[in-house]
């Protein structure tokens, strides 16, 4: 399975992330040897066969709506990139 | 002998006969870290004054005599994907190099209800991503019984801290095998619990249908008191679930009679080095002479796991780690245009090349068009996987495999080729898919003097039958006295 450079770049703006010229080149080098291996799995017949998600079942809880811890601003805020007064300062996100 | 050197559950002897204090036993592990972290490079984050603080606390509980907890006065170490509160908490990771959490973590809650004294943060593969803790932003750690070999990973200086005396217990998390490969290249006993039997919460997220926390310690009887300490229903984990927890020390000495032992063929292959081969026999001859029965059984999909695995965990990881965006906390990079060269940017510059590599698959895989054809056939492969287990567990109560195929490898032997870096999880990466208990015992050493594990493999909640069997093994054999010439 050949993956090509602008399928990485696709790929790329997807996930978020920017690469440099030489990451791509290593991408689809990687890509190329990973996807062939994955390729094993279709050796199997797996018409019929369940997909498992996790391997407990997992039900989805619900509580009081209720608030349980106490607010600690400046705790949450001190791993804050930026900040102003008791807000997170992020980029401007409306052109 | 040396505090340091100490069992948890000897030191607590001495602890509760008021022959030693938990503060002098703290003194003892810090000094020992600063003598030995140098050749190790365990440790990310000591703290120093919290531990003796802790150590003080405990010695308070202790001095008053009275419904004194498990791990009172104990020193453990705590993988850095573990958030522990005002501590830094990396996740061995540049994008959180700088991160205090605000709160800890459901199993760092329950050590420190527990009494135990955390003496610092250690180094595992960014975002417990990687073999052989060569994938940590800040270091590599050394394997103790060989500066020039690895530690194995993801949690690497879980392993190192305990293999060296530097805590007499570690925290470590195990998504394909994180706990069981280090704790066998250190030649010390680590537990991958099942899936759903520890919280995970305030856990550092890597691929969430399969991680799971566990213990490292120097012997089996120590490692049912650190599961005592971490198992059970946390109502902030969805996944973690509401069975009762036994006592896991009282069934240790039950010993193995007549326990039927699964070995499976396909878990000796071609390739692998014949000290591991001879030492996991002989490890199999010695359960045989302790009463247990051998069964051969056959898990027929265990060829197609590692593909499985980083189908499942990389698309699982791209998700999670979505997260980090450079806009509520962690690392944002400087003089972006905008938005999205904000979030493209910062995680170009920090994340590691790695999880880069895990995050573009995973996406791929996600992605539109493919998603039948990779995630949802490995989420198949999976049933298939698990059922094969299921099945097997109809013939015997426990399956013996080795851990790895190999012993350590040497640091930069496998870093150019991240394939051959996957495949050192061959033997580990099933259980997880399949979410059963897996538990690393020492087993033998090689040619030059590396440690060798045998990994026992239980049924859904089995971790009693397990300890139980390791334990009865390991006082039947001198492997775990062994320490590393440090």
């Amino acid at each position: 399975m050949h993956i090509s450079r602008e399928e990485v770049q696709r790929i790329a703006l997807l996930a978020r992330l920017e690469l440099t010229a030489r990451e791509e080149a290593e991408l689809v080098a990687h890509f190329d040897k990973v996807l062939t291996y994955m390729a094993k799995l279709n050796q199997l017949n797996t018409d019929g066969v369940e997909p498992t998600a996790h391997a407990v079942g997992v039900s989805s809880p619900l509580r009081e709506d209720r608030v349980t811890n106490q607010a600690d601003t400046d705790a949450l805020l001190q791993n804050a990139p930026a900040r102003e007064a008791d807000f997170f300062k992020v980029p401007k996100i409306i052109e | 002998m040396d505090p340091y050197s100490l069992t948890i559950h000897d030191a607590s002897d001495l602890l509760r006969k008021r022959k030693l204090s938990a503060y002098d036993l703290t003194c003892s592990v810090l000094e020992r870290i600063r003598t030995t972290d140098a050749q190790t490079r365990s440790y990310l984050t000591v703290c120093e004054t919290e531990a003796l603080s802790q150590a003080e606390a405990a010695d308070r509980i202790l001095a008053a005599g009275e419904s004194i907890p498990l791990l009172c006065g104990i020193p453990v170490a705590v993988k850095d994907v573990i958030l522990t509160k005002s501590i830094r908490s990396t996740a061995g990771s540049k994008i959180l190099e700088h991160f205090v959490p605000p709160y800890d973590a459901t199993v760092t809650r329950r050590l420190k209800e527990a009494g135990a004294v955390i003496v610092g943060k250690v180094n595992c593969d960014e975002f417990a991503m990687g073999s052989s803790t060569e994938n940590s932003a800040f270091f590599a750690s050394r394997n103790p019984w060989d500066l020039s070999r690895v530690p194995g990973g993801s949690s690497g200086g879980s392993a190192t801290a305990v293999a060296a005396d530097q805590a007499l217990a570690a925290l470590g998390t195990d998504t394909g095998g994180s706990v069981r490969l280090p704790s066998s290249f250190c030649g010390v006993v680590g537990l991958k619990p099942t899936y759903g039997r520890i919280s995970r919460s305030g856990v550092v997220a890597y691929a969430s249908s399969l991680d799971q926390v566990g213990p490292f310690t120097k012997d089996v009887r120590d490692c049912a008191l650190v599961l005592q300490t971490l198992a059970g229903h946390d109502p902030r984990d969805s996944t973690s679930v509401d069975t009762p927890v036994p006592d896991y020390q009282a069934s240790l000495t039950q010993g193995v009679h007549r326990l039927k032992i699964g070995i499976p063929k396909e878990y000796f292959v071609e390739g692998m080095q014949p000290a591991v081969e001879a030492s996991v026999h002989k490890a199999v001859a010695d359960f045989v002479g302790l009463g247990a029965q051998p069964v051969s059984i056959s898990l027929p999909h265990t060829e197609y796991a590692i593909a499985t695995y980083y189908i499942i965990a990389t698309a699982e990881a791209s998700s999670n780690l979505a997260r980090y965006d450079g806009l509520k906390y962690g690392y944002r990079a400087a003089q972006t245009a905008g938005l999205l060269e904000t979030y493209c940017r910062t995680r170009a510059q920090g994340f590691g090349s790695e999880v880069k590599r895990r995050i573009m698959l995973g996406t791929y895989v996600l992605s539109a068009g493919y998603y039948d054809a990779y995630y949802l056939k490995a989420q198949k492969v999976r049933t298939l996987i698990r059922q094969d287990f299921l099945q097997a567990f109809g013939d015997c109560d426990v399956i013996a495999t080795p851990v790895a195929p190999a012993t350590a490898f040497r640091l930069g032997e496998k870093t150019a080729d991240p394939l051959t870096m996957y495949l050192s999880d061959i033997f580990t990466i099933a259980v997880n898919l399949a979410g059963l208990p897996g538990l690393s015992v020492p087993c033998g050493f090689d040619e030059n003097g590396m440690p060798i594990s045998l990994q026992l493999i239980g049924k859904p909640f089995g971790e009693e039958t397990l300890l139980q069997a390791a334990y009865a093994y390991e006082q039947a054999t001198p492997w775990h006295t062994r320490k590393p010439p440090l």
